[in-house]
């Protein structure tokens, strides 16, 4: 701990460093305090936080926007002593309340004490809300996150509309902890099991945000107001609380020790199950709960400093920086994509086939493109039941309110089924979700030429095969493209647009748009094998199967990747993928890289044994492997390490990608980062999985450079 | 069949503080529409034994119904408020008389029995929409001289006023304006104006939110000899200044009619119960002298005569139209139960908004002045017309002699 430690980084110095901040103004304004008969009772100086832009860029916290703050609180305190105000008021611009640390900048700070300074500027300014001389009300007009939750939480009383649509603590899923008062304040606030669950259990579920609603039913405001007249109604609140007319109980949760260390146990479960301890920032945020309940505010502000500084300083939050850029930036303007105004309109799209990847891809256009949608397949009853899968998850989306009766009967009436392709004469896109196989997809879209118009986009939701070869035996080969989704279609954000060599820049773009409306991320692939997620789950499949035909035990090679935290475990991954589709993806890339690419033996019997998977599960949900499946695997003598394993997974991945980039699959490393996340899942931790090939020097081992200069993504060394 | 009539009354009313019209003005960036909805929203809060469903409709005047006073205001507001969907609306138009159209309509409706529970108010944003905003004069106004071009603008109305009443001085307008400003100063200190206030939250990207608590025109301590040097910006030499007359102002108002079975049935109370109304067209040219003939019409139409009114609440656009309009009734300018909280040269005149603003202030008094039993609202308004609504105290109580004090 080096919690008195004296820096000589001062405020005014990471102001100076900040020179593009967009900074924030803490404008004041009195307002009168009155009662229901509208008599003036007290005055309140109102905060008003505001950065100049409109709601499209929310309110952030900079070192010179936190010097603004320290303007605004220094002459307010002075009126306080004076006796001019009886409460303090602060909120937002319209739609924002505040969202937090500016995280670009942080992202960039060079040394510890600098992380330390801006750490304890923004204590120093923010508890001078709770430690007034008056009571301070925030009033919660919009959206809320890390830093403006703290501000929220400084104050002694809060107020929220019940539009606002996202409150959260973030920081954990960044690589940071709710460090400017967050760990200490909101356990006192609403309790430790609540106060965990939304800055470590939410943080680490996808970054889960409350509505306004949630929160406050959470204990995090303690009045929800309707937001058309919201600040008038919290004025009038605040005055009635100092009037003395209404009063707010408080719950003391410190004194209760055995629920804390209970709601602590439970995060600590929480996160070893999801992480593995691969990323320090939720740990210590729990660590900050632990000891923050018998700690004074001073010790428990700098704690918090210290891991703020420790956290500003690691590899895991600057890869988290770089990932959430890459998601929230670079995944809204795909990087290669034609220009969108080339895109052709799509009033009505056909799907060959009505399998359950057809019927799921014919749900997802009728919502998103709001279209008319024609299925087909070979027969009636294949016809039939696309249909009633559409039918039933429509069903569904109505029992769970989630569409409106008149919603569901247009879904209803807007996806048909054929048995003929003559319905697709007038559609715009038709995308294909039939077998895996060259020779039947090149002769379904023979079949579909022969009906739509010459600019008719084909589409292609193949996985693995050539999407030029596929175009190759067409008269306008132009307009084929792929498009390629992840399971399940509803929930993953990908969607790789694969580029064939004919493929025109008016289609290309209209792709493009499809994807865009459909609320899918596109990153643009070339026509490579297996394209980009794929092929290095493949690879790295490939690696770790490998080491059990060496003599591995599953249960070694199935935890050698745990340190990285990934999703999933690969064996438990090849159960969800399917044992056959992933076999079938590997032959395909052994066909076109058999040096790299081996048909792995252990998967092929598991196939052909019918097996769902290497794993068992027992009665309690956990993996075994059944002797049945045991006696399936052939198992070398050169059985390796975790370490070992997890080190030729990790350089094959490195010398994959690095091949990948070599032949222009993507346009850069940050695309197959992109790819891993919102494809696989991989975590921001990881930066992807590049950052981390980098920070592991796995990359520099096996290409002799790395993907990334030091400081991108990484503590510059 | 046989139809009944139904007794209307006026159970509350409520406005937004007024504010001056203008890139300066509390309301500058704050949009119409919000105005009026907080009217609403405040209407139905203060009244909660009204169930939201029980709405038949909801009458919003404007006078320049474009832009965030377009759009069939009216039932925007009943949306905007949160009112249940199947409330409906409508937006209406008189010029300067627009809510009090909003409730004489509804009120019509009610008393038709189409109705039992009717919300009418008005908003007028000076500063988003001038007067004039966007107008389209018929050529033929000109051409045929149908009308004098001085019509359309109200300062120049005003100043005619002037000639068609020579009598009536600069001065004596001046100190009927010192006094209105004096009454509302008075009222305020009293407590008087506060309590049917809605505070507003008023927007400024630049300073921060605020929040109107009071209005913002009202220039207290005005003297004579500070209205002596001001301007007549529409004619040189002329009479009409910016001090005796209504600004250019930012505000809404919106009030709560129902029948009195519906105010019996729901607990509602009432403030007022209608008597009669009038509105009489007059020369457009001379549109002040319009409440003469409307209040005439108003008083015939309910078997009453002029002495019969206890108190006036007169909407003062120009101190020249309420003179005029005093001195035809034979009453003094300084007349105790004229304006007694002063009027719209203080407060301020967000066009079609400030009739419901007469009414809920006649209703104040009326609670306080047990012994009035008439009231009269009435206001000139623009190519020339007038428009009169008398009601009557439901808190009357008769003297001794069996009469009203």
């Amino acid at each position: 701990m080096m919690t008195n430690q004296t820096i000589s980084v001062t405020p005014e110095h990471l102001a100076a460093g900040a020179p593009d901040e967009r900074v924030t103004s803490f404008h004041v304004r009195d307002v009168a305090l009155t009662t229901s008969d509208g008599t003036v009772a007290a005055t309140m100086a109102l905060i008003t936080m505001d950065n100049g832009f409109d709601h499209t860029k929310p309110t952030t916290y900079g070192p010179n926007g936190l010097l603004r703050l320290r303007d605004a609180l220094d002459a307010i305190e002075s009126r306080v002593a004076a006796g001019e105000l009886a409460a303090v008021g602060i909120t937002g611009k319209p739609f924002i309340f505040g969202v937090g640390a500016d995280l670009k900048d942080v992202g960039t700070l060079t040394s510890r004490d600098q992380g330390l300074a801006i750490a304890r500027l923004g204590h120093d300014q923010l508890r001078r809300l709770g430690e007034l001389d008056v009571p301070s009300f925030a009033f919660v007009n919009g959206a809320a996150m890390g830093g403006g939750v703290e501000v929220a939480l400084h104050c002694t009383y809060r107020t929220i509309s019940a539009s606002v649509p996202a409150v959260a603590l973030p920081e954990c899923f960044l690589g940071l902890v709710p460090g400017w008062g967050g760990t200490y304040l909101l356990p006192r606030l609403v309790g430790p099991a609540a106060a965990l669950e939304v800055m470590v259990s939410n943080a680490l579920s996808q970054n889960r945000m409350l509505e306004g609603v949630q929160a406050f039913r959470l204990g995090m405001a303690d009045a929800l107001l309707e937001p058309a007249d919201f600040l008038e109604q919290s004025i009038l609140w605040a005055a009635k609380v100092v009037t003395g007319e209404t009063v707010v109980e408080r719950h003391d949760h410190t004194a209760d020790a055995d629920a804390w260390a209970a709601a602590v146990a439970g995060a600590r479960g929480f996160v070893t199950a999801k992480l593995n301890g691969a990323a320090p920032a939720p740990t210590r945020a729990i660590d900050l709960v632990e000891s923050g309940r018998t700690a004074d505010r001073d010790a428990g502000f700098a704690a918090e400093d210290d891991a703020l500084a420790d956290l500003i300083m690691s590899d895991e939050f600057r890869s988290g920086i770089y990932s959430f850029d890459l998601v929230q930036r670079r995944a809204k303007r795909p990087v290669g994509a034609p220009d969108s105004a080339l895109a052709r309109p799509v009033t009505k799209v056909g799907i060959v086939g009505a399998g359950l990847m057809a019927s799921q891809l014919a749900l997802l256009f009728a919502r998103r493109l709001d279209v008319p949608v024609v299925m087909t397949d070979l027969d009636q009853a294949r016809v039939d039941k696309g249909v009633g899968y559409l039918h039933a998850e429509v069903d569904k989306l109505l029992g769970r309110k989630r569409i409106s009766p008149d919603a569901a009967n247009r879904l209803r009436a807007q996806v048909t089924g054929s048995t003929s392709k003559d319905g697709f004469a007038d559609a715009d896109f038709v995308v294909e979700a039939v077998f895996e196989e060259m020779s039947v997809k090149q002769q379904v879209f023979a079949e579909v030429e022969a009906v739509v118009s010459p600019e008719c986009v084909l589409a292609t939701n193949t996985s693995s095969l050539s999407v030029t070869e596929m175009a190759s035996r067409l008269e306008h080969p132009e307009r084929v493209v792929g498009f390629h989704f992840f399971n399940p279609v509803a929930v993953l954000p990908l969607l790789e647009v694969v580029k064939g060599e004919r493929t025109d820049d008016a289609s290309l773009a209209t792709a493009f748009a499809v994807g865009r409306t459909l609320k899918k991320s596109c990153v643009l692939v070339e026509d490579a094998p297996a394209f980009v997620v794929n092929r290095l789950f493949t690879r790295f499949l490939g690696e770790v199967i490998a080491s059990t035909e060496n003599g591995t035990p599953v249960e070694v090679a199935d935890r050698a990747l745990a340190p990285l935290g990934l999703p999933m475990s690969p064996f438990v991954l090849v159960q969800l993928v399917g044992p056959a589709i992933a076999l079938h993806t590997g032959q395909t890339l052994h066909e076109a890289f058999p040096d790299r690419f081996r048909v792995s033996r252990n998967l092929r019997a598991i196939v052909d044994a019918g097996k769902p998977g290497f794993w068992s599960w027992d009665d309690q949900g956990r993996p075994y492997l059944d002797d049945e499946t045991a006696a399936l695997l052939t198992v070398g003598d050169g059985p390796q390490t975790e370490e070992q394993v997890r080190d030729r997974a990790l350089c094959a991945v490195a010398e994959e990608i690095g091949l990948m980039l070599e032949e222009g699959v993507v346009a850069e490393a940050q695309d197959i980062d992109l790819c891993m996340i919102l494809g696989a899942g991989w975590p921001f931790h990881l930066g992807g999985i590049t950052p981390y090939l980098d920070r592991t020097g796995t990359s520099e081992k096996v290409l002799g450079r790395r993907f990334h200069a030091p400081g991108v993504a990484s503590v510059p060394g | 069949m046989p139809r009944t009539a139904h007794d209307v009354v006026f159970v509350d009313g409520v406005r937004t503080p007024f504010g001056k019209a203008g890139p300066k003005g509390v309301y500058a960036e704050t949009r119409a529409d919000d105005l009026v909805i907080n009217c609403v929203r405040e209407l139905v809060r203060r009244n909660p034994n009204l169930p939201p469903e029980r709405v038949d409709e909801v009458a919003i005047a404007a006078t320049t119904q474009i832009g965030d006073q377009g759009l069939t205001l009216g039932r925007l507001t009943a949306l905007l408020s949160g009112l249940p969907k199947t409330v409906p609306g409508f937006s209406i138009d008189r010029m300067c008389a627009g809510a009090m159209t909003a409730v004489t309509t509804t009120a019509s409706g009610i008393a038709f029995g189409a109705y039992d529970v009717a919300i009418a108010g008005g908003v007028e944003h000076m500063g988003r929409h001038p007067m004039g905003e966007g107008v389209d004069p018929n050529p033929r106004i000109v051409s045929e001289k149908l009308v004098d071009p001085s019509a359309l603008v109200m300062g120049s109305t005003a100043e005619n006023l002037h000639d068609r009443f020579p009598d009536i001085s600069k001065q004596r307008c001046d100190q009927f304006a010192v006094a209105s400003q004096a009454k509302l100063e008075k009222a305020y200190a009293n407590g008087k104006i506060q309590p049917d206030l809605v505070p507003t939250a008023t927007r400024s990207a630049e300073k921060g939110w605020g929040l109107a608590t009071r209005d913002e025109p009202p220039r207290p301590g005005t003297t004579l000899d500070d209205l002596a040097v001001l301007k007549t910006p529409f004619r040189a030499h002329g009479n009409v200044t910016a001090g005796n007359s209504a600004g250019l102002n930012d505000g809404a108002t919106a009030c709560l009619l129902a029948s009195q079975e519906a105010a019996d049935e729901l607990g509602l109370g009432a403030k007022m119960r209608l008597v009669s109304f009038a509105f009489v067209g007059v020369e457009p040219e001379v549109m002040g002298i319009g409440p003469v003939p409307a209040t005439e019409k108003a008083l015939r139409h309910a078997g009453l005569t002029i002495d019969d009114i206890d108190l006036f609440e007169l909407n003062e656009a120009f101190a020249i139209q309420v003179l005029a309009f005093l001195d035809h009734f034979g009453i003094a300018q300084d007349d105790e139960r004229v304006n007694p909280w002063g009027g719209a040269i203080a407060t301020g005149h967000p066009l079609a908004s400030s009739g419901v603003r007469l009414m809920t202030q006649l209703a104040a008094q009326f609670a306080e002045t047990p012994q009035a039993r008439y009231g009269l609202t009435a206001m000139c308004i623009g190519i020339g017309m007038g428009g009169a609504v008398i009601w009557e105290n439901p808190h009357h109580v008769l003297d001794d002699e069996g009469k009203g004090a």
